[in-house]
């Protein structure tokens, strides 16, 4: 097999629901071994391109291509891929091991308890093979739906925001495990999320999505630092929008004094933040705008009310069409 | 305060259910009377004649309808159930007809059965006017017509919770069950029938108890050839006059439907049930 055949490619995909076009010609191609993320605000069009992939939905246009081949007629037990689905779809009458050897079972694999069993230990749950999903924590049910795909060797592994649904310490421990996991089986990961942070650091690859469309396809350093749109820029952190140029709130600084040959905007200070590692000031720019500027909490002696300058380094400026 | 207004139910439940329960136990233990009605003394006869092979034949006959009802109301009322779960807007629709015979009286409706099926009925008649038969055929007064008034009748209370089952049945597990490689039949025997399981057997329940002391459609289709423990209870009262034994045949019967569901009550399915 040709290396570098992308493991997954969409041609102008369309999807449309009654009323609005939910997919509107997304292309992708996705590389082997590589960790991609499809992000979005919710109803961007982002799971129902995972559903088409998955074999879920079909395009209402353009083909889905796996491994080189056609695959728009494949039911979902014909494809290579395999779904790590939102609140996990777990088999409520099958243990843990039940669960994963589900799919061996199905798809007639031999060996399928050893093979199930070193599922299970990948995740860390082998003292908890014989419990009921019920019996789970949410963090032990994400393990076990992982497991239960991760086990069949898949092309490409989908997954549907599944770090949606756990409290907040965990996700973040679970975006390192994942992001580990991808990395030790080599299976290519598509993960769906309207979370940037969690795109940005797990992802080798970023395809950030609005309206069915994809706006940018880049690594997360290029979609934070150079976005192609104003959409992209403004759903990926903060901007402060000073007429045509923006600028990330870290890079904006505050001064008493009008800076010399720099651009900035007279603002008057409305609240500010304590975030721990830095402070938020809060301003009202006389143009009616608002924006925030983060800076060190030992520069932090501005009083609200009281009039600023906020400048910032041209080189920072994002500048769109 | 929670006392007085359960008051009401305890006084309803004592005057209905526990005092004509109490009274049937104490029939049961007493002799006949000449014209009916009960004498002393006090004897266990009733229940010894119960092991009577005549009796114990009744007994097995309508375990056996009992049971052939629950199994075709479960073919029929399964596949129904997980249509109507799956129907969107017309859920509504699909469960009003099911509800539908409910807004005419059983006996009516049992009536309606035999206008089907006596020899001058729907189906002799329109069988005759194809020439496909010479003579009417015998589709009433036999155990066949007893299983279908059965069946027609008890058919909603399986498919009531059994599609009560199957609708809050998560729609990413059949997704999940075909993304790792099951194709509709294994997801049906595999993920659907299993998770279920508990509708299944709460429907069966429902069928299977009543349909054992069924006396009314047994009666009226069975044409009194087709005897089964209900239809024995009532003789018993009526033209048998026999009260002490009648009664000892309906505690009979109300403890074997009581073991059945105690039964149930302890397995693993009645326990998810709850």
């Amino acid at each position: 097999m040709d290396p570098m055949q992308p493991v997954l490619e969409l041609r102008r995909i369309v999807r449309d629901y009654p009323g609005h076009r939910a997919v509107d010609h997304v292309s992708l191609a996705l590389e082997p071994g590589e960790f991609y993320s499809l992000l979005g605000p919710s109803g961007c069009g982002k799971t129902t391109t995972l559903r088409i992939v998955g074999g879920f939905e079909r395009p209402d246009a353009g083909d889905v291509l796996l491994a080189g081949a056609i695959v728009n007629e494949l039911k979902p037990w014909q494809r290579d891929v395999s779904t790590v689905f939102q609140n996990y779809a777990l088999f409520p009458h099958l243990s843990a091991l039940g669960n994963v050897e589900f799919g061996l079972r199905e798809r007639g694999v031999p060996g399928r308890r050893d093979r199930a069993l070193r599922a299970l230990d990948l995740v860390r749950l082998a003292d908890k093979r014989d419990r009921r999903p019920a019996q789970l924590s949410g963090g032990e049910k994400q393990r076990v739906a992982l497991a239960r795909s991760l086990v069949l060797e898949p092309k490409l592994l989908l997954l549907d925001e599944p770090l949606a649904a756990l409290d907040p310490a965990l996700r973040k421990q679970m975006r390192a495990e994942l992001k580990a996991m991808q990395r030790k089986t080599g299976i290519t990961f598509l993960f769906v999320t309207h979370d940037q942070e969690e795109a940005l650091s797990m992802s080798d690859k970023v395809a950030v999505m609005n309206r069915g469309a994809i706006e940018q396809f880049g690594t997360p350093e290029e979609v934070y630092l150079r976005p192609a749109t104003r959409f992209v820029a403004g759903f990926l952190g903060a901007i402060n929008w000073f007429g045509q140029a923006g600028v990330r709130p870290e890079s904006t600084r505050l001064a008493r004094e009008k800076p010399e040959g720099l651009p900035c905007r007279r603002a008057a200070v409305e609240s500010s933040l304590f975030l721990g590692n830095c402070v938020h000031v809060n301003a009202a720019l006389d143009d009616g705008g608002r924006a925030i500027a983060e800076i060190p909490r030992e520069q932090n002696h501005f009083r609200e009310g009281e009039i600023v300058w906020m400048h910032w380094d041209p080189a920072a400026e994002l500048r769109f069409e | 305060m929670r006392k007085i207004f359960l008051l009401p139910a305890r006084f309803w439940m004592a005057l209905f259910f526990a005092a004509p329960l109490a009274i049937v136990c104490a029939y049961s233990f007493l002799t006949r009377g000449d014209y009916g009605g009960v004498e002393l003394p006090w004897v266990l006869e009733n229940f010894t004649r119960l092991a009577d092979p005549l009796y114990l034949a009744i007994l097995w006959r309508s375990v056996w309808i009992a049971s052939l009802a629950t199994v075709f109301c479960a073919l029929l009322g399964f596949p129904l159930a997980l249509f109507i779960s799956r129907a969107g807007r017309r859920k509504n629709l699909y469960l009003q007809l099911v509800l539908l015979p409910f807004w005419t009286s059983f006996l009516i409706r049992t009536y309606a059965w035999i206008f089907i099926l006596r020899d001058t009925g729907l189906v002799n008649t329109v069988l005759m006017r194809l020439h496909l038969i010479a003579a009417p055929l015998q589709l009433l007064y036999n155990d066949g017509a007893v299983l279908l008034g059965l069946v027609y009748n008890f058919l909603p209370f399986f498919v009531l919770p059994m599609y009560a089952t199957l609708e809050r049945l998560d729609p990413a597990l059949l997704e999940a069950a075909a993304d790792l490689g099951a194709r509709p039949f294994a997801t049906l025997r595999r993920v659907i029938l299993p998770v279920s399981a508990p509708g299944l057997v709460a429907g069966s329940v429902l069928v299977f108890i009543p349909c054992l002391g069924a006396y009314l459609t047994p009666d009226l289709l069975g044409g009194g050839k087709s005897v089964m423990l209900g239809n024995l209870v009532q003789n018993q009262f009526t033209t048998a006059r026999d009260w002490p034994f009648g009664s000892a045949a309906s505690l009979a019967l109300m403890l074997a439907s009581a073991l059945l569901l105690a039964g149930l009550m302890r397995s693993r399915i009645a326990r998810e049930l709850m």
